[in-house]
């Protein structure tokens, strides 16, 4: 045997290389199978990036299908309530360049939520079909509000009210600390010039 | 003598204490006017339980505590409220805050003070509801509701307490005076804390070494009762908590931890005070020890000051010389933060008022760059690393800046202090704990958003399914009989009852339903015996109630139907119709029927006679729907097929042929079906509306992808005119009814004029653009 592999060297190699082929070919096949990932991982990340607001701005009805959309080559810059903060995580988990938002208005960091005035409310439920997170409140010929705190400030109940009388309103955000200014890098012999003329 | 045990770094700056140490603990008086911020702790503020005129006593209880993390608010004297409402409170914001403002009346009254005689008879719950009740939060600084603290878990042994009277941070001397003074006071308190607490292997008090008076007040008023005066080496920070327990106990608090998973339990001396007078003499937390300190004030001392009065108040008090005041800063010069406006009142929290001279205090200078010297992590006494810290907070990696293990800083300013360059270095920390805290709840409500959505989308998709469901089963129900048409009528009619007899047992018939089965069995058996008119009359008015039942229920059926925009409004409405011709029909039936004393021989026609054309009409209604839903349904398909093959014709798709032809059938069937449904009575035209409109909505939608801009922006305008008009007909309509929401559709009808006027504007706009 030894002396047939070594009088014939191509047939050797070539039984050798089968030899390990078979193997690990059934290695990595039984491997697919065992560790198959269901749908794709990378929506999942890309949708724990999105801001879940349902808002439809991006053009998809939904983060979800956004998230869908990314994974599979759509633009990263199309989601107003994320802003730039989203974009720049979303360019850093996918590795491609940050681009700036694609919005008609310049999309505020300003949270707002939407805020039904009452007394003008005629009751229609149009704004409550059109919550995509179920924070209105209200039944037919009834007054609706907003249940602020499950309010995502999609937008999306704005358009349908027969009345106009839901407005977006700020949503005043707690005082925290800044960030102190940037330092103006100054040099030892200049100390005190920026500060007293 | 007990071991002491060092901690990583810690600073020593210029004490400065001994400016405010000369003179006793002086009454600062009433003021005439106090101002009681609602949130004095940390937690949920309290909710004001007085109203503006309200007259109040000294000790009452102005505002409750709200939540488990909160404490009330007492009046620090008798007088009225005059006012609730934002004022300009202590804290870094400079931010105002809600408070009640009182008027003093000068006279002191207190409201009826309930001392606990002995308090190693009460339930520890007693005991710790009462310290609660009395407004104690520590006084250490931080202002975490005492009684909080105190709540024993039944998994964490405690074997120490600890008493805080450290005061380490420069100038602060009013926990020393404290000490000095009420040392009787505080040893109560810690009596009281230990019954609350009961550690198991000792009770300390830990005092820095600067304080020899407090040390030997203490000592002496200690005597016999088994605490502790545990004394070390003065050095900053070692009056924080953590710090201090590694000091006495040579313990560490795990990171993220609180000092009960490591048994201790750990209490400010004026806290412990506090809690003394509360227990034994029934009096809340209304006033405090606050040092009134710095070169600016001529008179530097401590006062015992009642809580609201305002800083400007003290400050005139002890000499206060504005023109030489650097910046006034309420608590020490370390942790301490600047306040602009002096009105600002003192709080449970507020332990001393520094008014420093420009020479005393400089302004910070200029920040320059970090040249990473590393004293900054020699000094920091959590043995982080600030210089990293700094790092990561100016380039926003809050992800790398969190895993420094940013939340175990204790803000201490340390870094700050020895820093040569000057760098705010606790600035950065405190942004970046916002920042980190700001993105932490922001994920968790885009989790709570994305829930909520999920499950209304489930909750969609299962009404679909079961309207999908309902509708595959009418359509069985309406194919059965269809079927056997081609015998006779009688017999589909028969079907039909059948149906619906199964259905009524399907639905667990009570035993009236049972009854009316029995006799429709009877009578189509052809077995029906007269009734007696009696019973006949009996059965009439059960028909008329049940009728006016279903009246009600097709009317609040359709109402709903409304509401949603339902595309079933069309049925609803025929079927409200049906049954009021129903009930009318009844009514008759019943007012036909002579009156029980007449005779009975014409009795048994009458009923008949309404069986016979109940009957007939069945019969007759059992082709109408179904023809009309087929026409519906035909249209529908049609729209449908239309609209597709708009579309297919705008993407020259290869299918145009197969659709042109499928349109041309349905067309036909359409019109095959159209004399029949004309011929049927009623439903027919009602269903058009609606069909029209679902076709000329899925048409639009199908044409509305191909518009440019300009079109779009037409048939807005279009749109919107037409929706003024509609809206200007239901005004019509509701000012002749006399309707409640004339208001309102006022409104709207001005709103869509002025939409109406803007979408012209940009119209005309755009075709000016354009040209």
């Amino acid at each position: 045997m030894i002396e047939w592999l070594v009088a014939n060297p191509f047939a050797g190699a070539l039984i050798a290389l089968l030899a390990l082929g078979l193997p690990f070919g059934a290695l990595l096949g039984f491997a697919a199978v065992k560790f198959r990932t269901e749908g794709n991982p990378i929506v999942d990340q890309i949708e724990a990036l999105l801001p879940q607001t349902q808002c439809g701005q991006c053009g998809y009805p939904g983060c979800r299908p956004y998230a869908e959309a990314i994974a599979n080559g759509e633009a990263i810059n199309r989601c107003p309530p994320g802003g730039e903060s989203t974009i720049a995580a979303l360019a850093d988990l996918l590795d491609v360049e940050p681009l700036p938002l694609d919005a008609e208005e310049g999309a505020g960091d300003e949270k707002r939520v939407a805020y039904i005035r009452e007394a003008e409310c005629i009751g229609c439920t149009k704004c409550i079909q059109a919550c995509p997170v179920d924070a209105i409140l209200g039944a037919a010929k009834h007054m609706h509000t907003v249940i602020v705190s499950e309010c995502t400030g999609c937008d999306l109940c704005v358009e349908p009210c027969p009345v106009d009388c839901i407005e977006m309103r700020p949503l005043d955000t707690p005082w925290s600390w800044d960030l102190p200014p940037p330092a103006e890098n100054l040099i030892a012999s200049d100390r005190g010039r920026g500060t007293t003329p | 003598m007990r071991q002491v045990w060092d901690f990583h770094g810690g600073i020593h700056p210029p004490e400065n204490k001994h400016q405010s140490t000369g003179q006793p603990i002086r009454f600062a008086g009433i003021p005439t006017e106090l101002v009681l911020p609602l949130a004095q702790h940390i937690g949920a503020p309290a909710e004001p339980v007085v109203a503006v005129g309200d007259a109040v006593l000294k000790g009452q209880v102005i505002a409750s505590a709200k939540g488990l993390v909160s404490v009330p608010v007492h009046a620090p004297t008798s007088g009225t409220v005059v006012a609730i409402e934002d004022r300009p409170v202590p804290q870094p914001s400079g931010l105002p805050g809600r408070c009640i403002v009182i008027h003093p009346d000068g006279q002191e009254r207190w409201i009826e003070r309930k001392p606990v005689a002995d308090y190693t008879a009460l339930e520890p719950a007693a005991l710790i509801a009462l310290i609660r009740d009395a407004g104690i939060a520590g006084m250490g600084g931080a202002g975490f509701p005492a009684a909080v603290k105190l709540h024993g878990r039944p998994d964490k042994v405690i074997d120490t307490l600890l008493i805080n009277g450290t005061e380490c941070e420069p100038y602060i001397t009013a926990d020393d005076l404290l000490m000095r003074e009420r040392a009787s006071d505080i040893v109560a308190g810690i009596r009281i804390l230990q019954h609350l607490v009961r550690p198991t292997e000792a009770t300390l008090i830990g005092i820095e070494d600067n304080k020899p008076e407090a040390i030997e007040a203490l000592r002496n008023a200690a005597r016999g009762s088994g605490i502790e005066v545990v004394v070390f080496p003065t050095k900053y920070p070692s009056g924080g908590e953590k710090q201090l327990i590694q000091i006495v106990t040579g313990r560490e608090v795990p990171s993220g931890g609180l000092p009960a998973d490591i048994g201790i339990v750990c209490q400010n001396v004026g806290t412990a005070a506090a809690i003394a007078r509360a227990v034994l003499h029934g009096e809340p937390l209304i006033s405090r020890i606050t040092t009134v300190t710095g070169e600016a004030c001529r008179e530097q001392r401590n006062y015992e000051v009642l809580l609201g009065t305002s800083v400007q108040f003290l400050l005139d008090m002890s000499g206060f010389e504005p023109e030489r005041l650097s910046r006034l800063i309420i608590g020490g010069p370390m942790m301490g933060y600047a306040i602009t406006d002096l009105s600002v009142p003192v709080v449970k929290t507020t332990n001393c008022i520094l008014a420093p001279t420009r020479a005393e205090l400089p302004p910070p200078p200029p920040a320059q760059a970090c040249i990473r010297c590393g004293l900054c992590s020699e000094a920091c006494p959590v043995s982080l690393l600030p210089q990293q810290m700094y790092w990561f907070a100016r380039g926003k990696e809050w992800d790398k800046l969190e895993a420094q293990d940013l939340f175990d800083c204790i803000e201490c300013g340390a870094c700050s202090y020895v820093c040569p360059s000057t760098i705010p270095l606790v600035q950065y920390y405190r942004a970046g704990k916002a920042e980190i805290r700001k993105q932490r709840e922001e994920k968790a409500k885009a989790e709570h958003a994305k829930q909520r959505f999920e499950a209304r989308q489930a909750r969609i998709a299962q009404l679909e399914a079961e309207k999908e469901a309902k509708r595959q089963a009418r359509l069985q129900a309406a194919k059965a009989p269809k079927a056997d048409r081609g015998d006779t009528g009688a017999e589909a009619s028969t079907d039909v009852v059948a149906a619906a007899l199964a259905r009524v047992q399907a639905k667990k018939a009570s035993d009236p339903a049972a009854d009316v089965i029995a006799r429709a069995q009877a009578r189509r058996a052809g077995t029906d015996t007269p009734e007696s008119p009696a019973a006949a009359r009996e059965r009439l008015q059960q028909n008329v109630a049940s009728a006016e039942k279903r009246l009600d229920a097709a009317r609040r059926k359709l109402a709903e139907a409304r509401a949603e925009n339902s595309d079933k409004l069309a049925a609803f409405e025929t079927a409200v119709t049906n049954t009021e011709a129903r009930l009318r029909q009844a009514q008759e039936a019943l007012a036909a029927l002579p009156a029980p004393a007449d005779d009975a021989a014409g009795s048994g026609d009458a009923p008949a006679d309404i069986i016979a054309r109940a009957q007939a009409k069945r019969a007759a209604g059992a082709d109408a729907p179904d023809a009309a839903t087929q026409r519906a349904n035909l249209e529908k398909r049609l729209a449908a097929a239309e609209a597709k093959l708009a579309a297919a014709r705008e993407q020259k798709s290869d299918k145009i042929d197969a659709f042109e032809t499928s349109v041309t059938s349905l067309r036909e069937k359409l019109a095959s079906l159209a004399p029949d449904a004309e011929n049927t009575s009623v439903p027919a035209p009602a269903a058009d509306p609606a069909q029209d409109a679902i076709a000329r909505a899925m048409a639009a939608r199908a044409s509305r992808d191909t518009l440019s801009p300009g079109d779009k922006a037409e048939q807005a305008a279009r749109g919107l005119e037409e929706r003024l008009a509609k809206a200007r007909t239901e005004l019509d309509a509701a000012r002749a009814d006399g309707s409640d929401n004339i208001a309102a559709l006022e409104d709207a009808v001005a709103k869509l004029a002025d939409k109406l006027e803007r979408a012209q504007r940009e119209l005309a706009e755009r075709r000016e653009g354009a040209n």
